[in-house]
C-alpha cells in the first residue's frame, strides 16, 4: 500500500465497492479471515519516507512484541532501525539480546543483512530531566532536580510516561540518525491517554492555575480580577490546608524555578504533536482478535482519523487458523461421538464394527463440546489384542477430532469479531498474525513475527492439491 | 473474610471481568456487595450491559439466590469535591475551585493524592454503617489499577508522604493505610497461563509483600479446557498414522487411502495437536510457577462464546463453587 495515508485512505473508499463483492465470495474453506484490505507491511518498512512507526492499543495485545519484531523487519531489510519500547517485558528484552534496557539506543547483536537494529527503554524520569537541563542553566537545573513537586511531578504525573515517550521520540528523530524509529506506546489507561497527555502536560505546566499561584501580585492589581483573586486566595488557602503548607510552596519555587522553561514545553508539545501528523509517520494499531481489544483498537482508530494522525493499518495478533478448515466443528464432534459409541458398545457387547455404520455423518445434534474423560490410556505398545488397540486409536482420534472442533469454534468467533470491526471501519487494512502456541525468547522468535506480520497468512500449511 | 477485595491483574487477563464476577459470587443471599472503578474506563458498565455509570452507587444486579450489587465508578474529581464539601463545607465555592482549575491540578499533580481519594472512598464505603449499626455493604469489591501499579496504588501513605507531611491529606491516607493493610483487605490477583503475566503476577506479589500489603487469592483466568490429557498426547505421538486415518474414515470422514478425504486429515489434525502439546506443557509450567506462590489458586474457564451477562454469572457460580464465598 501507498505509505502516504491520504491517498490511500482515498484508494480505501474507492475500493470499498470491490470489496463488498469480493467478501460476498463463497466460502471456500482456503481464506476463513479475508480482511476488507490487507495490510502490507513490507512496502511501509522499505519505504525511505517512511521515518516513525507508531504501535498502539489497548494492554495485553502484544504491541511491544509488534513492535519488536516490526524493527528487526525493517532492519534485515536493510535500513538503520530503534525501536523506543516502554515498559518491555524482561523476556522481551533478553530476546533482543540485551538484558537491561535504558535511556540510550544499544545495538542489538545477530541481526542479518545490512541493516541495523538499536533498542532502547523508555526512563522517564531521566528524559524529564533532560528537558530541564536542556533549558535551565545548570544552578537552576539542580534547584529544579532537587525540587519535591518536580520529584512528584518527574516519577509519577499521570501523563508524565505518555509525554516522555513523545519527548523522546522528538529527542530521536531530531538527531536524524536512524532510517526508522519504532516506538511503542505505554500502556494507557484508556486510548486516550497517549495522545491526550502530552497536551494535557503541556497546558498544566503553562497554565493559569500555576501562573496564578506565582504571580497572584501582579493579577491582584488589576481592576475586574477581583473575583480572581478572592478565588485565588482561598483557593491558596484550601490546598494549603488540604496538602500541607510545604507543599504548596514547593510548587511555587518550582513554578519559579522552571519560568525560563516553561514555554518550552507547551511548544514542544505542540512540536511533538505536528510530528505525528507528519507524512513520513504510521500508525499501526494493534489488537488481538477479542471483544474489548478490537473495541479498543475501533476507538483507537476513530481518535487518530479525528487528529488527523496517519493510519497504516490493524495489526491483528495472535489470529488463529487450520490446515482442515473446511472441516466444520459440527461434523468433527459428530464423527468424534461415532468414534466414542461403539467403543463404549464394544466393551458392553462385544460386538464391534457398528461404527462402521455409514450413516451416521454429520446426522447427530451437534453437542456441547465438552472435554471427554481424561482417563488414564496404557500406551499402544502394551495393548492386549488388535481389538483394544482399534478401541485406543478410536479414542486418539476422536481426541484430536474435539481438540478440531474446538479450534474450528475459536475460529469463527475470531471471525465474527473481526468481521463487525470491519464492517464498522472497512477503510482500514488488517495485517494478521498467526497466533504462536509459546512466547518470543529470541530475535529468531521476533523475526518469525515478523515473517508471519509480513506473510499475512495463517501458520498451517492448506491441506495439499 | 476480608471485607474489602482489590483485584488487579496484567493488562488483558480481564480482571474487570473477575472482580465483577467476584462481587456477583460474594452477593449471597441477603448480602450486599459494591463493586468499585477507580480508572474512569467504565468497564463495569459494559459487563453488566447498562448505560455509563455516574459516580453514585447504584444497584446493578442481584445476584442468584438473592443478594444484590450495586457499583459505584469513582471520579476523583467528584471525590474530593466530596471530601473538601465534608470537611470544610464549601458550597459553591467548590464549583469555583473547579472552574479555575484547582481540583483538576489537584488530583493530577500528584498520583498519590488522586489514588488516596479513590481509595480512601472505598475504604469509606468499607467502613460505612446504618442507623442500626449494620455495615452498608457487607463486601466492597476493587477494580483496581493493573499489576504494574498496583503497589503503588495503595501504598498511598509513601506516595503522600513526601509530598503532605501534615495536614488533612495526611491524615486521610494514614486512616486509608491502616484499613488497607488490615487483615480487612485482600488483593487478589488476576493472570492467565502465560509466561508474561505469570511473571508479572509472581513480581506483583513480591512487591505487595515487601509493602505489607495483604495478597488474598490468585485467579488464572480463561483456562482453556483440556481436551487432551498427557496420556493422550502419548498416543497420539505412538499410533501410526494410517490408522489414525482408518479410524476417520470409519468416522464417516472419507477415504482412508492416499489422497482420500480422511487421509488428508491426519496431517492438519495431528498439527494442531502439537500445538496443542506444546501449549500445554507450557501451562503446566506456569501452573507450577503459581503452585509455588503458596496461594489459595483459582481457575475460571474461557467461554466458549465470549463474555457477555450469563458468562458473568457462569464465573460467578463458578468461584462460589471454588469456595471464595
Amino acid at each position: 500500500m501507498s505509505p502516504d495515508p491520504a491517498p490511500a485512505q482515498e484508494t480505501a473508499r474507492a475500493q470499498e465497492a470491490s470489496h463488498a463483492l469480493e467478501s460476498a465470495r463463497p466460502h471456500d474453506g482456503a481464506r476463513h479471515l479475508a480482511p476488507a484490505r490487507v495490510l502490507d507491511v513490507d512496502p511501509l518498512l522499505d519505504d525511505p519516507k517512511t521515518r516513525i512507526v507508531v504501535c498502539c492499543g489497548s494492554g495485553g495485545v502484544g504491541k511491544t512484541t509488534t513492535a519488536a519484531a516490526l524493527g528487526l523487519r525493517a532492519a534485515e531489510r536493510g535500513r538503520k532501525v530503534v525501536v523506543l519500547t516502554i515498559d518491555p517485558a524482561r523476556r522481551l528484552a533478553q530476546s533482543m539480546g540485551i538484558d537491561s534496557l535504558d535511556n540510550v539506543p544499544r545495538r542489538v547483536k545477530g541481526t542479518e543483512g545490512d541493516g541495523e537494529l538499536h533498542a532502547m527503554m523508555l526512563d522517564m524520569k531521566r528524559t524529564f530531566d533532560e528537558v530541564v537541563e536542556a533549558h535551565a542553566d545548570p544552578e537552576r537545573a539542580a534547584a529544579i532536580l532537587a525540587n519535591p513537586f518536580y520529584q512528584s511531578l518527574s516519577a509519577g504525573f499521570a501523563g508524565t510516561q505518555e509525554y516522555m515517550a513523545m519527548e523522546k521520540l522528538g529527542q530521536l528523530r531530531a538527531r536524524d540518525e536512524w532510517d526508522l524509529i519504532v516506538v511503542d506506546t505505554p500502556p494507557s489507561r484508556s486510548a486516550l491517554d497517549f495522545l491526550d497527555a502530552p497536551k494535557r502536560l503541556g497546558s498544566f505546566l503553562d497554565g493559569r492555575l500555576i501562573r496564578l499561584l506565582t504571580a497572584p501580585a501582579k493579577l491582584g492589581g488589576r481592576a475586574g480580577m477581583k473575583f480572581l483573586n478572592v478565588g485565588m486566595s482561598m483557593m491558596t488557602g484550601t490546598l494549603g490546608k488540604l496538602l500541607g503548607g510545604q507543599l504548596l510552596k514547593d510548587v511555587q519555587t518550582f513554578v519559579a524555578a522552571m519560568d525560563t522553561t516553561f514555554g518550552g514545553f507547551r511548544t514542544r508539545a505542540d512540536a511533538t504533536y505536528k510530528l505525528l501528523q507528519a507524512p513520513g509517520t504510521a500508525f499501526l494499531v494493534v489488537a488481538a482478535p477479542e471483544r474489548d481489544a478490537l473495541r479498543e483498537a475501533a476507538y483507537f482508530v476513530e481518535r487518530l482519523a479525528a487528529e488527523k494522525m496517519p493510519l497504516a493499518g490493524l495489526v491483528l495478533n495472535r489470529v488463529h487458523g487450520s490446515g482442515a478448515d473446511h472441516l466444520s466443528a459440527e461434523r468433527a464432534l459428530a464423527a468424534a461421538e461415532n468414534l466414542e459409541e461403539p467403543r463404549i458398545v464394544d466393551q458392553a457387547d462385544g460386538k464391534a464394527g457398528l461404527r462402521n455404520s455409514p450413516e451416521t455423518d454429520g446426522g447427530s445434534d451437534s453437542p456441547e463440546p465438552s472435554s471427554p474423560d481424561p482417563a488414564p490410556a496404557p500406551s499402544v505398545a502394551e495393548l492386549p489384542d488388535e481389538q483394544t488397540s482399534v478401541d485406543l486409536v478410536d479414542q486418539v482420534t476422536a481426541g484430536l477430532l474435539r481438540l478440531h472442533a474446538e479450534r474450528m469454534q475459536l475460529l469463527s468467533r475470531e471471525q465474527r469479531t473481526r468481521d463487525r470491526f470491519t464492517a464498522r471501519h472497512p477503510e482500514v487494512a488488517v495485517a494478521e498474525v498467526a497466533a504462536l502456541p509459546g512466547d518470543v525468547h529470541d530475535l529468531a522468535g521476533l523475526r518469525d513475527i515478523g515473517n508471519r506480520l509480513a506473510d499475512n497468512r495463517r501458520e498451517l500449511p492448506e491441506p495439499g492439491e | 473474610m476480608s471485607r474489602l477485595q482489590v483485584v488487579s491483574g496484567k493488562g488483558g487477563t480481564g480482571k474487570t471481568t473477575v472482580a465483577a464476577a467476584l462481587a456477583l459470587a460474594l452477593a449471597t443471599a441477603g448480602k450486599r456487595t459494591l463493586l468499585v472503578e477507580v480508572e474512569g474506563r467504565q468497564g463495569i458498565a459494559q459487563l453488566f450491559e447498562t448505560e455509563a455509570l455516574p459516580y453514585e452507587e447504584r444497584k446493578i444486579a442481584v445476584a442468584p439466590g438473592g443478594g444484590e450489587v450495586h457499583a459505584l465508578a469513582i471520579d476523583p474529581e467528584l471525590a474530593l469535591l466530596d471530601y473538601l464539601q465534608m470537611f470544610y463545607k464549601l458550597g459553591g465555592a467548590g464549583r469555583a475551585l473547579k472552574k479555575l482549575g484547582a481540583i483538576d491540578f489537584a488530583t493530577t499533580i500528584a498520583p498519590g493524592l488522586r489514588d488516596v481519594l479513590l481509595t480512601g472512598k472505598a475504604c469509606e464505603a468499607v467502613r460505612r454503617k446504618d442507623r442500626s449499626g449494620r455495615f452498608v455493604y457487607d463486601y466492597v469489591v476493587m477494580d483496581a489499577p493493573p499489576t504494574g501499579r498496583i503497589t503503588r496504588f495503595l501504598n498511598v501513605n509513601d506516595e503522600v508522604a513526601g509530598l503532605a507531611k501534615i495536614g488533612p491529606i495526611h491524615n486521610q491516607a494514614q486512616a486509608v493505610m491502616r484499613v488497607l493493610k488490615s487483615a480487612e483487605t485482600a488483593v487478589h490477583l488476576v493472570t492467565l497461563l502465560e509466561e508474561m503475566p505469570v511473571q508479572e503476577t509472581v513480581d506483583g506479589i513480591a512487591e505487595l509483600r515487601a509493602a505489607r500489603l495483604p495478597v488474598g487469592r490468585v485467579i488464572v483466568n480463561m483456562v482453556r479446557p483440556q481436551s487432551l490429557d498427557a496420556a493422550d498426547l502419548e498416543l497420539v505421538r505412538t499410533v501410526p498414522r494410517a490408522s489414525l486415518a482408518r479410524s476417520l474414515s470409519a468416522a464417516g470422514l472419507g477415504g482412508a487411502r492416499r489422497g482420500g478425504h480422511a487421509e488428508r486429515l491426519v496431517e492438519p489434525l495431528l498439527g494442531q495437536a502439537e500445538e496443542y502439546a506444546e501449549r500445554y506443557a507450557l501451562e503446566q509450567e506456569q501452573r507450577s510457577v503459581l503452585g509455588e506462590l503458596g496461594l489459595p489458586l483459582h481457575e475460571l474457564p474461557l467461554l466458549a462464546e465470549g463474555m457477555d451477562l450469563a458468562g458473568l454469572y457462569e464465573l460467578a457460580t463458578e468461584l462460589r463453587k471454588q469456595g471464595v464465598s
